[in-house]
């Protein structure tokens, strides 16, 4: 494993970082947010993004896309992060596009896989439940047979673009106990069923989640993604895989949310000196620089174990999300700590920075959580 | 076959012809090992014959020119060499501040007389060489330092004291700053010099620390007679040689603390929490130390990344990245959480000094442990660190 850019990824993020800066600024979310936008994101930009062929980074060149790796999709996604981009890369591409790609059937690979790398359809992918906090397999929402169908029955909260999705691939218990790994079964649910209510959902950093509803809705068997009962395996390789993509985000955010600090420190006077001159902030500075280091070298190697198929690559999953969780965190506490009064208020980009950076915190587990998982895969 | 791989081929049918047997499975980490010089005591003589054997071929400064005595290698090569000793699990021949910190800033700083006069002797492990930086009013302060150097014809005469002069005691040579020019700015009139410990004029005396042993001495030097010809660069150049030759020792720090972590001697702190600690449903029953552990290990993992990255990043041809500048601090306060986790995993049985009740490992933790608190002072501080990563990195201002 090589732990530096390739010429071609070089190349890529200078691509994607130049576009970035022409069509991207953070005031791109805050107009998105202050207008209510009921798309949340640019279709226009998305589709931009699909023609540049960034949104078929990971899929085969058969489904239209590039056939490359996550190491290459890491650095056009740390680019956007940079600024926050709020289009639907995590539930279209890293969740519902993955778990297609890795466990649908043919015929679902050719109704979906093409229209998401064309940058035309989105997917949400419905996981998360009230009680099960950040571990995937805690599933109570059921799936019953119903003849040769399914009746779905239950409720997922803060699905991620569930309100502009064409289709919801939802995790549910077909058999065994609440807090069993086995017994879950993916389905694919069209955004029109009966019985399926999508209520948005407001959170800190305004991007598109909503409260997804299942009242007896009635899908057929090919709806199934992967084989029934056994969705555990699937649904943890398409949450590692999403893990790098949003680490590789979070990356972006917490060096651009840095270089903004240092920025600002160089400038801003205070008895009569730049107060970057000050030892204490210094300190602090240098730390959050020394954080994000080590959280860019486990990012670039998770996702390089990632393309290898690294059977080390669980540990290092987990590795880069707890530290990408502690340090993107630290560098938006500090961020407005050293911004001072100005950090708190609305018309600076800070705060921007401090909602995503617990969002994407709490997104695929904590750091505390990842901690008990590294231990738990080391065997302690 | 490539190159490389037929150097593999002969590094390892030299070391099957040439490894002594009796050597295998020394320890020879960083930290430990064969330090050479005059007083070299070798209770094994085939250490002494191996260090012989790999200084006739180059092996114990690989990278050196040969005409210094190095092995004149490439980088890569130098790296087969040493995964091949290792995997032959012989210890390095030879290590030591000559090897890591004085002959590198010859290599760069001295003139031809002088390279041609010490890097041989480095490289045959005849000379072992001590650092002379640090002062009682110098530490982190350390262009403030005071001994003094004046001219007398072709000599300098030496007084002063130098302190926390590692390993003073048993070394043959002294690299020392002096100030040679009381007038000038504090940076501008300091030199660079070498001097022979056998000196008249020059004493030792090590200081007893914490943990029992005494890796450090002060130095006295009183009407010291050093030729002149043994200043390195110009005179008044001191502190620019000083600099180049503290990135070296960083760095040495750094890798040191490395390997500990990685591996080394230690099994893991999973291992040693599996050996003394209660497990339910396999897993560690104390869940405040289960998530010690693990935070400690993926900060283990994640700096040995980093370091790889770096490495990684220099062999692709890009200029020394920023993130080397924080190994030195991070890598030992990084040692230290290691240690104090295992004083904690080992609990009351990391209490002993000597003598009954306690077995030799606890033993050798607890001494561990004591002796790492002087990493993050020695070295330059972890604050003169982080200055340094504010000023060079983040262009903050002073």
């Amino acid at each position: 494993m090589q732990l530096v850019l390739s010429e071609d990824q070089e190349l890529l993020a200078k691509t994607a970082s130049d576009w970035v800066r022409e069509h991207s600024p953070v005031s791109r979310v805050r107009q998105l947010r202050d207008a209510n936008d009921p798309t949340g994101f640019s279709r226009p930009l998305w589709k931009q993004m699909a023609e540049l062929g960034w949104v078929g980074i990971v899929f085969p060149e058969s489904y239209g896309g590039a056939g490359m790796g996550f190491a290459d999709l890491a650095v056009v996604l740390e680019a956007l992060g940079r600024t926050l981009a709020p289009e639907p890369f995590l539930s279209t591409v890293l969740l519902g596009g993955r778990a297609i790609l890795l466990g649908g059937s043919e015929a679902q690979q050719q109704a979906w896989l093409p229209g998401i790398c064309e940058g035309d359809k989105v997917l949400a992918f419905a996981q998360q439940e009230a009680k099960s906090r950040h571990d995937p397999f805690r599933v109570a929402l059921t799936a019953k047979p119903d003849g040769k169908a399914y009746r779905l029955d239950g409720e997922k909260i803060q699905v991620l673009d569930a309100q502009v999705a064409e289709a919801l691939i939802v995790v549910a218990r077909s058999s065994g106990g609440e807090r069993d790994e086995a017994g879950l079964t993916l389905f694919l649910v069209p955004r029109d069923a009966a019985g399926l209510t999508i209520t948005p959902q407001t959170r800190i950093d305004h991007r598109n989640a909503a409260l997804v509803k299942l009242d007896g809705v009635r899908v057929a068997a090919d709806a199934v993604i992967g084989a029934n009962g056994e969705g555990a395996a699937l649904l943890q390789q398409v949450l590692d895989g999403a893990t790098v993509g949003l680490c590789a985000e979070m990356l972006g955010a917490m060096s651009q949310v840095f270089d903004d600090t240092v920025s600002y420190l160089k400038t801003r006077l205070q008895f009569g000196v730049p107060i970057g001159s000050f030892q204490a902030l210094k300190h602090r500075a240098a730390k959050v620089f020394m954080e994000i280091e080590l959280a860019r070298s486990a990012v670039m190697a998770a996702a390089r174990a990632a393309d290898a198929t690294d059977a080390d690559f669980e540990k290092l999953v987990t590795m880069a999300k707890a530290r990408c969780s502690d340090a993107f965190v630290l560098a938006a506490n500090e961020a407005v700590q050293m911004f001072g009064g100005v950090g708190m208020t609305d018309e600076y980009d800070v705060g921007f920075y401090l909602k995503r950076a617990r969002v994407a915190e709490m997104t695929f587990g904590d750091a505390a959580w990842h901690r008990e998982r590294f231990a738990r895969l080391g065997g302690y | 076959m490539t190159e490389l791989e037929s150097f593999r081929e002969d590094v390892r049918k030299w070391l099957g012809a040439n490894a002594p047997k009796s050597l295998v499975g020394t320890p020879g980490g960083d930290l430990e090992g064969n330090w050479g010089g005059r007083k070299a005591k070798y209770p094994n003589p085939d250490m002494k014959r191996w260090l012989e054997l790999c200084a006739e071929r180059g092996f114990t400064a690989p990278e050196w020119p040969r005409e210094y005595g190095g092995g004149g290698l490439s980088r890569e090569e130098t790296k087969v060499l040493r995964q091949e000793m290792a995997r032959a699990k012989v210890p390095a021949p030879l290590i030591g501040f000559g090897l890591t910190m004085i002959g590198p800033t010859l290599l760069m700083f001295g003139n031809e007389e002088q390279k041609k006069e010490h890097l041989p002797k480095i490289c045959r492990g005849e000379i072992r060489w001590c650092q002379g930086y640090s002062e009682p009013g110098a530490g982190s302060d350390l262009a403030g330092l005071q001994t003094r150097a004046v001219l007398d014809g072709d000599h300098y005469i030496l007084n002063g004291q130098k302190i926390w002069t590692s390993y003073a005691d048993l070394c043959d040579w002294q690299f020392c700053l002096v100030r040679t020019d009381p007038n000038a700015k504090k940076q501008e009139g300091i030199s660079f010099i070498l001097f022979d410990m056998e000196t008249p004029g020059v004493s030792v005396k090590p200081i007893k620390l914490i943990s029992g042993s005494s890796p450090f001495c002060e130095t006295f030097l009183t009407d010291v007679r050093v030729p002149a010809r043994n200043v390195v660069s110009k005179v008044n150049n001191g502190w620019t040689v000083a600099k180049a030759l503290l990135a070296h020792e960083r760095t040495m720090i750094a890798d040191a603390f490395g390997s500990a972590a990685g591996g080394g001697k230690s099994k893991g702190l999973a291992g040693m929490a599996r050996d003394s600690l209660d497990f339910e449903d396999g897993a560690l029953a104390d869940a405040s130390l289960r998530h010690r552990i693990a935070q400690t290990e993926m900060d283990t993992r994640a700096f040995l990344l980093t370091t790889q990255r770096a490495r990684d990043a220099a062999k692709a041809g890009h200029a020394p990245g920023s993130e080397s500048s924080m190994f030195k601090v991070y890598g030992t306060e990084l040692n230290q959480r290691r240690l104090e986790l295992m004083l904690s995993i080992a609990g009351p049985q990391a209490l002993g000094w000597e003598g009954a009740g306690f077995e030799e490992r606890d033993l050798g933790l607890t001494r561990d442990w004591l002796r790492s608190r002087a990493n993050t002072i020695e070295g330059g501080t972890s604050e003169v660190q982080l200055n340094i990563i504010a000023k060079r990195v983040l262009g903050l201002p002073d």
